[in-house]
């Protein structure tokens, strides 16, 4: 299981070689692979919770519906914040590639305090609600909606232990093979979350607030 | 063979088999065509499998050992076809049948339906005959030869009520309402149950289910509304506690709109906690 | 301080669960007293507990699924005799009891029998069948075992700590919610099932990775053996399918312990939702269960009947078709819940569609076993017993996929007799085939073949014997669950059955005794070859057992059934392959990641049944910092060094000459 010769990284010369019969893949293509898997299980989830949402967004219960209770401005910095975030995680890359541990770890720091102020917002968002009696155990519709977004917001609070646990390794480690490997699947990580959260805004949001 | 078997198993206690009403009926011929169905299908496989499993034995000097034989495409497209074909022709009679015995399909009838409202409680059921302004518990008599409207609606968890002679279960959930429609063509007693475990109790949800001719029918309603409790709000609160073991019994009248309003409230909001962990048992 | 969780917790009144607790604990204690006694401590820890090794792990999955084995049935014992004693009489087992023993009973058996017997056999058979050396993420491997024993753990606990559910194994609402369910029963299984079901994906997620990316040269998607496929085709559906019931008991969890109203009566929840959901889940979860043991057959009928298997690239679709299918099905399992005719329709003909691909499977079978020299091992007697058996289950199954059949079949015993007529055959002579098949593999033995075909006769006979009763039961109008009845045409079926129960218990005691007999008498029995059934796959070049690299050298896969490939070519030309030019390997360092982030993850699973917040908070913190340890390692992997790779695979040349009667080069 040892790594392709490095003028070749892909084995794309072995032109005669089909595809399915190369043998066992690099590591870094293996651990990325079973990290998509992961996440394409993980969207799986999402979209269970999605569903539920759909099946209960009519159920208020006579109490508040989304366009009662959605603050759009609020949802709007939250949007930015995180797609911000995940301009930052996009720069850790690029850091990573080019060997620069500074900057990484700046970052990689700007990545986790916008995902940190996303999840302040979307707290004061939940604490908010609450306050006026729109919890959820006030309606089915406000179950499945605390439960869709707190799941997403519970992944990116999952995402920020595993991004301080990260600049701690490479801090104490450098770029070692395998610790690039990590940061690889937590870009992945941080990336889809702002895919899940996109749908989110979409399907929660904005149609909640247009109906 | 199977006619034999079949009667031994009416004989034996009666239930799919021995239907009493045109549903059930319905039911129990589609059973016997698929099972006709598949039959071409299974008793050759099976028979082959064993012949090929003995023949082929090792001990068996005179079978032919073809050890590279693996592909044939022949008998590929057997294997495909075959099944598929009698998959297409079942699921023609699927659809078909579906449709004519779907539950909340009304039955082709000169007589007028008449309806009853049915509730699942913990652990009985309650018979409301709106029409006729009585109750029952536990014990549902019906005319012989009338198509039954049954509305079916839980004040507790899901169950499923179920008389298999006479033909379909149907859930029973709260806060919703199913339709049922089903006949007794001849007068008889038959068994009801539970189709869906619901507590403890649930073994206990049986109940009698009573066709007489439309006459004597007339004059049981007679009866029933002579005599005994009725159905109001201190009766229906004894009946929504948990109880089993309930003796069939009558209310003479019924609050109006009463089936309704179950649908409407399903469920009280209530939070409890059991104390030790585990729950006491005959407790709600 | 400990939540809910007191003295009257545990069950003081009752004496059969104290008693069957405090035996299992006795024998448990005992088990590990000796253990430690004899020095072998160590040795366990280091080379099982802590092993990342796919060989030890499938071997662990399946002692956990065979202990299980034991547990469910004598469920299914008491419940077997409670129905044979209680027409018109209470029976032995009051309600509260019978209805925590039919849940447990079938929780037990799909999570923590069938379910880890089937991953066992994968995780074993896998990487040896491709050509590797493990799977893509070993550790992961150990941590998935680990966590499926907590959660098999979770459930023993419920026994005489609190109680388990009585809602059935699949706890609809709004009996499983917190109204209907207040004690902690429910809980048990959400957790319990939420912490081996991360197991279970992780493990998924390992298998498809190992499968699609990491097959040895030149094993092509079409020179796969059989097994690989039907396992890819698995975890798949594994990764599919189990985040649907993360999502729907996480659902269930939340309207239990905050308050939500996604299934409960009032406030708009959805009873039905959940039936969808928990199905959407449940439907490809049986294929889950008996798509390996599809592939087990494959392999076994084809090896000894000394042919390859008919039909390979059709097996291959068939196999898909059905992984695919398998997501548009569901609905069957609640025909009765009032969808109207076109969905009923829709759904009772695509679950007919599926025994297309069904039957195929067994035709390609039947005529593998055609123009074979067929050799009736036990294995081979599991296999047609499998066929005959499960072609019957497949017909009732597709009558109950006619909606108005079903109608007045839905939920009867008939329903009982179709789907045990489907696992049983299928999972569990599936398992023991495969069991038998690899055991020589695993531990450099095989098992005794008279206990192992007494046992066969057994089980056949009392499976007949238990659940064709249940059909006639079933038409005439018995329901499942039922904890009394007083109908008498009923009750001389009931006592059948427990007959039925009984011979399959003798067959249980014949395994028993196969494996004392086979263990006992190991040295007469040694596998010298590698190869005592004259495999055709790639598992079979190894040594028995193979050392923990599996392969010297990858080996270069030429065409379909690469190993039977390697010894025709050794018989034509008199000598084995060219000795190859061995280096030195690098395997993962075993690490005990698994079981204490298992340790923490039970931790928190009891600690949230019980309300006991902070020992929760400790639990996280731990299982976090179980990974951050196993992060921080800067030695993952050992060396073994090409000269002990040359005297392995000496040993190994040896063995296959002289198994096919060639010259040792080493001589020439």
């Amino acid at each position: 299981m040892s790594d392709a010769a490095p003028a070749d990284p892909h084995q794309l010369g072995h032109g005669e070689v089909p595809g399915d019969q190369r043998g066992p893949a690099p590591k870094r293509i293996v651990v990325g692979y079973g990290f998509w898997i992961f996440l394409l299980s993980d969207f799986i989830m999402f979209a269970a919770f999605f569903a539920a949402y759909a099946v209960l967004v009519g159920e208020t219960a006579g109490g508040p519906r989304g366009a009662d209770l959605f603050d759009l401005t609020l949802v709007g910095w939250e949007t930015a914040l995180l797609l911000l975030s995940s301009f930052a995680c996009g720069l850790t890359g690029l850091a990573m590639i080019a060997d620069r541990r500074g900057l990484f770890q700046i970052a990689m720091a700007v990545t986790g305090i916008l995902g940190a102020a996303f999840l302040c917002l979307e707290l004061y968002e939940f604490t908010h609600l609450i306050g006026e009696g729109a919890g959820p155990s006030r309606s089915a519709f406000l179950s499945a909606f605390f439960a869709l977004v707190g799941c997403h917001g519970l992944h990116v609070f999952l995402g920020l232990l595993w991004l301080t646990t990260m600049m701690a390794q490479v801090q104490a480690k450098g770029f070692r093979e395998d610790i690039r490997r990590r940061i690889a699947c937590f870009s992945l990580f941080w990336h889809a979350l702002d895919i899940i959260w996109v749908a989110l805004l979409t399907v929660v949001y904005l149609l909640g607030t247009a109906a | 063979m199977t006619a034999a078997f079949a009667l031994l198993v009416a004989a034996c206690a009666p239930g799919v088999l021995s239907p009493a009403g045109p549903v059930a009926s319905g039911e129990r011929t589609i059973l016997f065509n698929a099972l006709a169905i598949m039959m071409l299908i299974v008793v050759p496989t099976i028979t082959v499998t064993l012949a090929f499993a003995w023949w082929f034995r090792a001990g068996n000097k005179r079978a032919t050992y073809r050890p590279t034989w693996s592909y044939s495409g022949r008998i590929e497209l057997l294997v495909w076809s075959v099944p598929a074909l009698i998959v297409i022709f079942l699921a023609g009679l699927t659809w078909i049948g579906t449709h004519q015995l779907a539950p909340e399909r009304p039955l082709v009838s000169k007589v007028r339906p008449m309806t009853v409202q049915v509730v699942a409680l913990d652990w009985k059921w309650l018979f409301i005959y709106p029409e006729q302004g009585i109750a029952t518990v536990n014990r549902l008599v019906i005319p012989a030869g009338t198509p039954i409207a049954f509305r079916i609606t839980s004040g507790t968890v899901m169950n499923s009520f179920f008389v298999p002679q006479l033909g379909s279960q149907i859930y029973a959930m709260s806060g919703m309402d199913a339709k049922l429609h089903l006949q007794a063509d001849r007068p008889g007693r038959f068994n009801g149950l539970s189709a869906h475990y619901s507590g403890e109790g649930f073994a206990d949800m049986d109940f009698v289910v009573e066709a007489v001719p439309p006459a004597q029918f007339a004059g049981w309603i007679a009866r029933t509304k002579a005599a005994g409790p009725s159905l109001d709000d201190a009766h229906l609160a004894a009946l929504s506690k948990s109880t089993v073991n309930v003796a069939p019994h009558a209310y003479r009248a019924v609050m109006s709109g009463l089936y309704d309003r179950i649908v409407a409230n399903a469920g009280v909001s209530a939070h409890e906690e059991s104390r030790s962990g585990r729950e006491d048992n005959h407790v709600r | 301080m400990f939540g809910r969780l007191g003295w009257d917790s545990v069950p003081w009144e009752q004496p059969l669960p104290l008693v069957a607790f405090g035996m299992a604990a006795l024998c448990i204690l005992a088990l590990i007293g000796w253990t430690w006694r004899a020095g072998h401590m160590p040795y366990i820890w280091r080379e099982w507990i802590t092993s990342v090794d796919h060989k030890r792990i499938g071997v662990m999955y399946c002692i956990l699924a065979a202990v299980m084995l034991l547990r469910g049935f004598s469920d299914a014992l008491l419940m077997r005799a409670q129905q044979a004693i209680a027409y018109a009489s209470p029976g032995y087992l009051p309600p509260d009891h019978y209805d925590q023993i039919f849940t447990a009973h079938g929780v037990m058996m799909i999570f923590f029998v069938a379910m880890p017997f089937m991953i066992g056999l994968m995780n074993f058979a896998v990487p040896l069948q491709l050509g590797i050396r493990d799977v893509a993420f070993p550790t992961l491997n150990s941590v998935s075992f680990w966590l499926t024993a907590a959660g098999a753990l979770l459930v023993n606990i419920s026994l005489v700590i609190g109680e388990f559910a009585k809602t059935g194994w699949v706890v609809y609402p709004p009996l499983s919610e917190l109204r209907f369910s207040p004690g902690v029963g429910v809980d048990y299984y959400l957790w319990a099932l939420q912490v081996s079901g991360v197991g279970t994906l992780l493990s998924g997620v390992n298998l498809v990775t190992t499968i699609l990316k990491m097959r040895a040269p030149g094993m092509g998607y079409t020179r796969m053996p059989m097994f690989c496929w039907t396992s890819l085709a698995t975890n798949l559906l594994i990764v599919a399918a189990f985040p649907i019931l993360t999502a729907t008991l996480a659902m269930l969890t939340l309207d239990r312990y905050l308050g939500f109203h996604f299934f409960t009566n009032e406030l708009g929840g959805n009873q039905m939702m959940f039936v969808n959901l928990i199905w959407a889940w449940g439907h490809p979860e049986v294929y889950i269960l008996i798509l390996p043991a599809f592939g087990i057959f494959s392999e076994v009928v084809s090896t000894f009947s000394g042919k390859p298997l008919f039909g390979y690239r059709s097996m291959i679709l068939a196999t898909m078709a059905i992984c695919l299918l398998s997501f548009m099905v569901w609905l069957h399992h609640f025909f009765t819940m009032g969808a109207g005719a076109d969905v009923n329709g829709f759904f009772g003909i695509s679950t007919m569609i599926i025994a297309v691909p069904t039957g195929v499977k067994v035709f390609n079978w039947i005529f593998t076993m055609y123009g074979g020299r067929i050799r009736y091992t036990s294995m081979m007697l599991w296999s047609v017993g499998f066929i005959v058996t499960f072609v019957i289950g497949g017909m009732t199954g597709v009558l109950l996929a006619v909606p108005p059949a079903d109608f007045v079949l839905h939920n009867s015993l008939f329903l009982v007799a179709h789907f045990h007529n489907i696992v049983i055959p299928g999972v569990l002579f599936g398992a023991f085939a495969g069991l038998t098949y690899w055991w020589p593999k695993a531990f450099g033995f095989t098992l005794d073949e008279k206990w192992g075909k007494r046992s066969f006769w057994f089980w056949l006979s009392g499976f007949y014997l238990a659940f064709m009763p249940l059909y006639v039961l079933g038409l005439m109008g018995m329901t499942r669950r039922l904890q009394h009845y007083d109908v008498p045409g009923w009750h001389p079926w009931l006592v059948a059955a427990a007959g039925g129960a009984v011979l399959i218990a003798c067959g249980i005691a014949c395994q028993i005794v196969m494996f004392v007999v086979s263990i006992r008498g190991r040295h007469d029995r040694v596998d010298t070859s590698g190869d005592p059934w004259d495999g055709r796959t790639l598992e079979w070049s190894t040594t028995s057992p193979p050392p923990i690299f599996n392969f010297a050298v990858l080996p270069d896969v030429r065409g379909e059934e690469a190993y039977w490939g390697l010894k025709s070519t050794a018989r034509e030309n008199r000598a084995l392959s060219e000795k190859p030019d061995y280096e030195e390997i690098e395997m993962p360092r075993n690490s005990p990641t698994g079981i204490v982030s298992a340790f923490f993850a039970t931790a928190m699973g009891f600690a949230l049944v019980w309300h006991i917040w902070w020992l929760v908070i400790v639990g996280f913190l731990g299982a976090w910092a179980t990974f951050v340890v196993f992060a921080w390692r800067d030695d993952a992997e050992y060396v073994i060094p090409a000269d002990e790779v040359e005297r392995r695979d000496r040993l190994r040349r040896q063995g296959k000459a002289d198994l096919l009667g060639v010259p040792d080069e080493a001589l020439a």
